[in-house]
């Protein structure tokens, strides 16, 4: 027998308001149906194994990994576009120096890989990926071009609004977030079955950056803000519970 | 000002551009990590059994002295620098993807008691609007029994979260994910 240990001090991060989140199963996007679990989630209140995780990405960060527009010998293809913005937990303070990873299409709404059959060109010059970390403060910033819509097999005439996939980690494997970021003024956002199967309009507008001037760089560069608020903890914990 | 927490969005079908080359791990463990060898083989599938060859899977776990190599655990036992305790795989074209690792000591829980070995593991997939996450326990474990977490799982699906030892292969787990169907997963809402 193993003697029991001394309880570890636990403090929680908060619980999701289910109107700020997409189900798992959204009959709108077809996929879900075929894939989306059917049986309850079971409540685990968070143990040293949830509120642990990876710090993680730190010594793999290249100069341009940010800048997804040098990362070949010419330029790509579109318009340049800055996308910068902070990571904050739930209480508005900065989480800093935790991995951020995108992912997107190329000017013309293509990505560079195998299984995407839109009829669009793939640019030498783009590869659609970057990483970064947030600094002390949780500021972070990508030098990018702006992704094109894309035709997609969801519905008749069905397109994805222009995005870039974002993935974080945060401080914890209860902290993981994989999201996508839209366009103000996309005119196929509200066709969207992916963001609209979050229920509350509210927290859709979360995923759309903001245009923004001050940060629109003179003969080079338009700026876009998209903060990401990660979950954050209790104030108080639990222990011995 | 609004900190509503971003809501998630699925990780589609293209991630594999986004997470290529170094962040990609399939060994967990290094060769010189103290602790039971594992070798651990996942196959994910939807429906009954259609394997899914677009899902990504990360793991995190604790050294072989049930410590995680994180600020947030305040255990005083050693950690080793060089292992992180985190994975990540896309599955191929037979919904597959393997870890190379070492099965984890036991983590307290939080009535101080035990926790039988195990992984915290992330499901991500198109067709998922949501990361699932779920837990891998060894079969066979008798403190397993006594595991608060797998206690608050009806029995029968109690073996959805087992990975079973692959007859005639030392070292080598299976662990099946059903995103649905009627073997689905056991999957928390953490």
């Amino acid at each position: 027998m193993t003697s029991p240990a001394k309880p570890p001090v636990i403090t929680p991060y908060r619980r999701l308001d289910p109107k700020t989140q997409p189900p798992l199963l959204y009959e709108p996007y077809r996929a879900s149906v075929e894939r989306a679990p059917r049986k309850p989630l079971i409540l685990l209140p968070q143990t040293l194994s949830e509120i642990t995780g990876p710090v993680y990405g730190h010594g793999d960060i290249q100069a341009t990994d940010n800048d997804l527009t040098r990362q070949h010998a010419g330029e790509p293809q579109g318009q340049r576009i800055l996308v910068t913005g902070r990571v904050l937990d739930d209480a508005g303070r900065p989480v800093p120096h935790t991995l951020i990873e995108i992912w997107q299409a190329n000017a013309a709404g293509r990505y560079i890989h195998k299984a995407d059959r839109n009829a669009a060109p793939l640019d030498p010059n783009f590869s659609g990926t970057g990483r970064t970390l947030t600094d002390a403060q949780g500021h972070y910033r990508f030098v990018t071009i702006q992704p094109g819509a894309y035709p997609w097999g969801n519905h008749p005439n069905a397109w994805r609004p222009r995005h870039i996939h974002f993935s974080l980690f945060g401080t914890a494997f209860a902290t993981r977030l994989v999201t996508q970021m839209y366009f103000q003024g996309d005119p196929l956002i509200p066709f969207d079955p992916l963001l609209n199967a979050i229920p509350e309009e509210k927290a859709r507008e979360r995923l759309i950056c903001k245009f923004d001037p001050n940060l629109t760089e003179p003969d080079w560069a338009l700026a876009y803000r998209f903060d990401v608020i990660l979950r954050g903890r209790e104030a108080t914990p639990f222990e011995g519970q | 000002m609004d900190y509503t927490p971003t809501p998630s969005q699925t990780v589609g079908p293209f991630f594999m551009i986004g997470f290529a080359g170094p962040l990609l791990i399939s060994h967990i463990a290094a060769p010189g990590v103290p602790g039971e060898r594992v070798k651990l083989v996942c196959t994910v599938f939807a429906g009954e059994n259609q394997p899914v060859n677009d899902a990504l899977i990360e793991i995190w776990q604790a050294n072989a002295e049930g410590k995680y190599n994180h600020s947030g655990d305040p255990q005083e036992k050693p950690v080793d620098p060089s292992f992180l305790g985190f994975g990540r795989q896309g599955t191929d074209d037979l919904g597959v993807c393997v870890f190379h690792t070492i099965k984890p000591g036991r983590v307290p829980a939080n009535d101080g008691s035990l926790q039988a070995p195990h992984l915290v593991v992330g499901v991500f997939t198109r067709g998922v609007l949501q990361r699932l996450p779920t837990r891998i326990y060894f079969a066979g474990d008798p403190a397993n029994d006594s595991d608060p977490v797998l206690a608050l799982v009806p029995a029968a699906r109690r073996v959805t979260l087992l990975a079973q030892p692959v007859p005639g292969e030392p070292e080598t787990w299976r662990f099946d994910v059903h995103l649905t169907g009627a073997r689905e997963t056991v999957f928390f809402d953490i």
